[in-house]
C-alpha cells in the first residue's frame, strides 16, 4: 500500500485479495491448497508481518513492564523504608497530552487512509496530524523531563529511597519507549514524503503509540497508588 | 532438485553487491545464520578451554597451568588460579555456554537459516532487526570479553547471580564491581538482540508462509523455533529489566536488592531494604524457560534428522509438537523449584514442585514418541542421526536424575552439589550440544553446499559421546557423597578420597574437549575440500531439499513455492522412491497427510 503526494493512490486498497506480501508467496493461516492442487483457487491473503510484528513488540514491553511492576510489589512488601512522595501535578498534565496525541494520529491514520483509497475528503496534508502528533510526543517527554526536575528540587534523586527509585525508573523506561515511538513517527513521514507509506506500517505505528499511551495510564495509576 | 510447478515470482530486491553488505552487514538471513553459527563456534571454544582449566586446578590443585598468568596476573600467580579466579572462569564458562552457544546456535544460528527456507519464503520479514540481532548479539558478546581485561577482571558470581553478592560491588570479591556491571551490561544487550531475532521469527512463521503451507505442515524444527521465539521473547524480556535493576544497584546507589544493615568486610554498606529474593524470582522466570529455549530447538532438530534417517514420520507429529509447548507453558510455572533452599516459604515448594514433576510428562511424552518411532524402523546410520540418538541418550540421563531434584526433601540434601551439575549439564548442555551436532552434520551440505566427512563424524560422535558420560555420570556419585560445587579445591579433611575421581574426570574432560578438534577439522576441511554437495543429499520431503545446495539469495531462485504435503511422507510409493516432497503435486496412497 503506497501513495503519493499529491495524487491518486497507487496500490489498492487494503481488503485486497491481492497479496499483501507479493514477494514471498501467498502465505497465512488460511491458505491452503484445495484438494485438486489448483492453486489459482488460493485466494487468502496473509496478515502482514508488520502487524504481527508490533504485537510481538507489544509483547515484549509488557513483560518488561510487568517485571518492573512485580519488581516494585516485592520491593514495597520487603522492606521498611517505603515513604510516599507526592507525584509532581505536571504528569496529569503529561497524560492529557499524550491521550491527546492518541487522538491526533488516529485523525491522521483517517485522513491517510482516505486519501490513499481516494474516498471522503483527506484535505491537502494528509501529513499535518502526523507532525501535531510528534509535536505532542515531543512535549510529553519534555514534561516528564520537568517532572524530574520537581522532583529534584524538593531533594528527590534516584537512590533518594525506593519510591523516587522507581518513579525515575518507570518514568524513565517508559521516555525511552515514547522516544522510540518519534523515531517511528519520523519514519512514517519520511515513507509518507517519499510516496512509499504501507498503510500496515502506519496502523502498526499507531497501535505502538496507542500503547505508549495506555501503559501511562497504566504506569500513572501504578505511581499514584503505590509511590 | 525436485523439480515443481511454482509460480515464478517476481524479484522484489537485488542481490547484495558489496563486501560489506554480503558478508558483515548482510541482510540475508542464511549469511546471519552464519554468522550467529561462527559466533557460537567462538564461544564454545572459550567456554571448553575455561572448562579444561577448572578442571585440570580441580585435579590438581597446586600444578602451574602454563601462560595463565597472561590471562590474569592477579587470578594465577605463578600460574596457579586462585580461588576467586577459579569462581570468576566458571562463571564465564556458564555465561558463555548458556547465553552464546546453547541460546546462539539452536535456536539463532538454524532458525536464522532456515525458517525463511521451511517456510517458503524470500527471507525475514523485518531483515534490518534481523541484522541488528546479530550484531547487537556480537555487541554484547564482546563486552563480556571485555570484562577478561578490566578492573580486577570477571565476575565471580556465578551465571545466576544472587544477590546481595552481585549488587554490592567489590566489597564482594574480585570482579564484583566492574565485573558484575558489564556481565549485566552485556546480558541486557545480548537480551535486545534476542528480541530482534523473535520479531523475526514469529511473523515469518506466522504470516509468511508459502502456499499450501499450513501450521501443521510446518517442519517440527520450525515449530521449535517458533515455541522458542515465544519463550524468548516472555523471558528476555524479563532478564533485560532484571539487569537494569541491578546495574543500577551498582552505578546509581539504588537498592533494589540490597539488604538492610548489610555488613561485608565490617563495612556496614549504605544501602536499605532491598530483597535479595526479588533477583532470584526475576532471574529464574528467565532462567527455567532458558533451560528449554536451550533444549526444544535441539528436539525439534533432532526429530527432523531421525523422521530422515528412519524414512518414517514420527508416530504423531501433532503430539510432539503439543508436548514441545506444554514444555513452554509448563516452564513458566516450575522456576521456583531453583529456589526450595531460598528461604523463601516453604508451602511454595510444594506448589513448585507440583508443575515440576508435571513437566516430566511433555518430555516423557517426546522422548517416548522419539523410542517408540525408531521400534522397527531401519534407521540410517550417520553422524547426524547418530547424534540425534545420542540427545535422546543425554535427555533420559539427565532426566531421570531430574525426578530426584524435583523432590523438595531430596533437593534439600542434593542442592548445589555436583549431583545438580551432572543434572542440568546432561539436559540442558550435552543434550544440546548433541543437537547442535546432529543439526551440523544434517544441514552442513544445505549451510555450505559440501559434504562432510561422514566416517570422521562418527569416530566424533563416538569420543563426544562415551567421553561426555565418562565426565558427568560419576559427577552423581560425588553429588551423593556430599561433593559441594563451586569449591576450587579440596582440603586434607574434605573430599580427599573422591580427588581420583576428579583426576578421571578432568582427564575425561581434556580426552573429548580433544575429541572436538575432529570436528573442527571435518567442518573446515569439508567447507572447502569436501564433495559438493548434491540439491538433497538425503532423500528429504521438506522446502531446504527443493533448493540449490546452497541456496541462493532469494532462496528458490525467484520461485514462489507452493506446498502440497505435510513434511513427512516417507515410506510411500512414488515417482522419486520412499518419499513425496512437500512442493510436490504428485499424490501417492499414504496413511495420512496433514491438511
Amino acid at each position: 500500500m503506497a501513495t503519493t503526494l499529491p495524487g491518486p493512490p497507487k496500490v489498492k486498497p487494503l481488503n485486497s485479495p491481492e497479496p499483501v506480501h507479493p514477494g514471498n508467496g501467498n502465505g497465512g493461516f488460511r491458505n491452503l491448497v484445495p484438494g485438486g492442487g489448483e492453486v489459482g483457487a488460493v485466494q487468502d491473503y496473509s496478515p502482514a508481518p508488520s502487524k504481527t510484528g508490533i504485537w510481538v513488540t507489544l509483547a515484549a514491553i509488557s513483560m518488561s513492564f510487568a517485571a518492573f511492576t512485580s519488581a516494585l510489589i516485592v520491593r514495597q512488601g520487603a522492606s521498611l523504608d517505603w515513604h510516599h512522595i507526592t507525584l509532581p501535578s505536571v504528569l496529569y498534565w503529561n497524560t492529557l497530552v499524550l491521550l491527546v496525541s492518541s487522538v491526533t494520529l488516529e485523525v491522521a491514520r483517517r485522513r491517510i487512509a482516505a486519501f490513499m483509497t481516494g474516498v471522503g475528503n483527506s484535505g491537502r496534508r494528509p501529513g499535518f496530524w502526523l507532525y501535531v502528533t510528534s509535536f505532542l510526543g515531543l512535549v510529553f517527554v519534555i514534561g516528564q523531563y520537568a517532572a524530574w526536575l520537581t522532583l529534584r528540587s524538593e531533594g528527590l534523586y534516584l537512590a533518594t529511597n525506593p519510591n523516587s527509585s522507581f518513579f525515575y525508573l518507570l518514568t524513565a523506561v517508559h521516555g525511552l519507549h515514547v522516544l522510540g515511538g518519534l523515531v517511528g513517527l519520523i519514519y512514517v513521514i519520511r515513507k509518507l514524503h517519499r510516496a512509499v507509506l504501507r498503510r500496515t506500517t502506519l496502523d502498526s505505528f499507531s497501535y505502538y503509540w496507542h500503547f505508549m499511551g495506555i501503559l501511562w495510564v497504566y504506569l500513572l495509576l501504578l505511581l499514584w497508588i503505590k509511590i | 532438485m525436485h523439480d515443481t510447478p511454482a509460480v515464478h515470482a517476481a524479484v522484489h530486491h537485488g542481490p547484495p553487491t558489496t563486501f560489506i553488505r554480503k558478508y558483515v552487514f548482510s541482510l540475508d538471513h542464511k549469511v546471519i545464520g552464519k554468522q550467529y553459527y561462527g559466533l557460537g563456534m567462538a564461544a564454545v571454544l572459550i567456554g571448553m578451554v575455561l572448562s579444561w582449566l577448572m578442571r585440570i586446578h580441580l585435579a590438581w590443585t597446586n600444578f602451574p597451568i602454563p601462560g595463565l598468568h597472561f590471562l590474569s596476573a592477579n587470578g594465577a600467580p605463578g600460574n596457579v588460579m586462585t580461588p576467586e579466579y577459579y569462581l570468576q572462569l566458571m562463571t564465564m564458562h556458564a555465561t558463555f555456554m548458556v547465553f552464546f552457544v546453547l541460546t546462539v546456535v539452536p535456536f539463532a544460528a538454524f532458525g536464522n537459516f532456515f525458517i525463511p527456507i521451511h517456510t517458503g519464503c524470500e527471507d525475514m520479514p523485518f531483515p534490518h532487526f534481523n541484522m541488528m540481532s546479530f550484531w547487537t548479539t556480537f555487541v554484547a558478546f564482546c563486552v563480556m570479553i571485555l570484562s577478561f581485561f578490566v578492573g580486577d577482571g570477571p565476575t565471580l558470581g556465578g551465571w545466576t547471580q544472587y544477590a546481595p553478592l552481585s549488587a554490592i560491588g567489590s566489597a564482594a570479591g574480585p570482579g564484583q564491581g566492574a565485573g558484575v556491571v558489564i556481565w549485566a551490561t552485556s546480558l541486557a544487550i545480548f537480551c535486545l538482540g534476542q528480541l530482534f531475532g523473535a520479531l523475526n521469527f514469529i511473523p515469518n512463521i506466522l504470516d509468511l508462509r508459502c502456499k499450501g503451507m499450513s501450521l501443521w505442515r510446518l517442519p517440527l524444527p520450525t515449530w521449535a523455533w517458533f515455541i522458542t521465539s515465544c519463550m524468548g521473547l516472555t523471558s528476555f524480556s524479563v532478564l533485560m529489566p532484571a539487569c537494569i535493576l541491578l546495574i543500577l544497584d551498582h552505578v546509581a546507589g539504588t537498592s533494589f536488592f540490597v539488604a538492610s544493615n548489610l555488613v561485608i568486610n565490617d563495612q556496614l554498606l549504605p544501602h536499605s531494604g532491598g530483597s535479595t529474593l526479588l533477583w532470584q524470582h526475576l532471574f529464574w522466570f528467565f532462567g527455567h524457560p532458558e533451560v528449554y529455549i536451550a533444549i526444544v530447538p535441539g528436539m525439534g532438530i533432532i526429530a527432523h534428522v531421525l523422521i530422515t534417517n528412519m524414512r518414517k514420520p514420527m508416530l504423531s507429529h501433532r503430539v510432539l509438537v503439543y508436548s514441545m509447548g506444554a514444555l513452554a507453558v509448563l516452564s513458566y510455572t516450575v522456576y521456583g523449584h531453583h529456589m526450595f533452599v531460598s528461604g523463601m516459604n516453604p508451602f511454595s515448594s510444594v506448589v513448585f514442585s507440583f508443575p515440576t514433576l508435571l513437566i516430566t510428562i511433555p518430555s516423557t511424552i517426546i522422548v517416548l514418541i522419539c523410542l517408540g518411532s525408531l521400534y522397527g524402523a531401519k534407521l540410517r546410520i550417520n553422524a547426524a542421526s547418530l547424534f540425534a540418538l545420542g540427545f535422546i541418550s543425554m535427555f533420559i540421563t539427565g532426566g531421570i536424575s531430574g525426578f530426584f531434584l524435583a523432590q523438595p526433601s531430596l533437593q534439600i540434601l542434593l542442592h548445589a552439589t555436583y549431583f545438580v551439575v551432572a543434572h542440568f549439564h546432561f539436559t540442558m548442555a550435552i543434550a544440546a550440544l548433541f543437537g547442535i551436532f546432529s543439526g551440523t552434520y544434517f544441514w552442513f551440505p544445505k549451510m555450505w553446499g559440501r559434504m562432510m566427512n561422514d566416517t570422521l563424524g562418527k569416530i566424533h560422535f563416538w569420543c563426544t559421546f562415551v567421553g561426555t558420560y565418562a565426565i558427568f555420570m560419576p559427577m552423581h556419585f560425588l553429588g551423593m557423597a556430599g561433593n559441594v560445587r563451586r569449591y576450587s579445591s579440596f582440603p586434607a579433611d574434605y573430599m580427599q578420597p573422591l580427588i581420583g575421581v576428579h583426576q578421571f574426570i578432568t582427564i575425561a574432560a581434556l580426552f573429548t574437549g580433544a575429541a572436538q578438534l575432529i570436528f573442527l577439522y571435518n567442518f573446515f576441511h569439508s567447507k572447502k575440500y569436501g564433495a559438493i554437495a548434491p540439491d538433497n543429499p538425503w532423500q528429504g520431503t521438506s522446502l531446504e531439499w527443493s533448493t540449490s545446495s546452497p541456496p541462493p539469495w532469494d532462496n528458490f531462485g525467484g520461485r514462489h513455492m507452493v506446498v502440497y504435503h505435510d513434511p513427512y511422507q516417507y515410506g510411500v510409493e512414488s515417482s522419486t522412491g520412499d518419499y513425496v516432497m512437500q512442493a510436490s503435486p504428485e499424490q501417492v496412497k499414504t496413511d495420512f497427510d496433514e491438511p
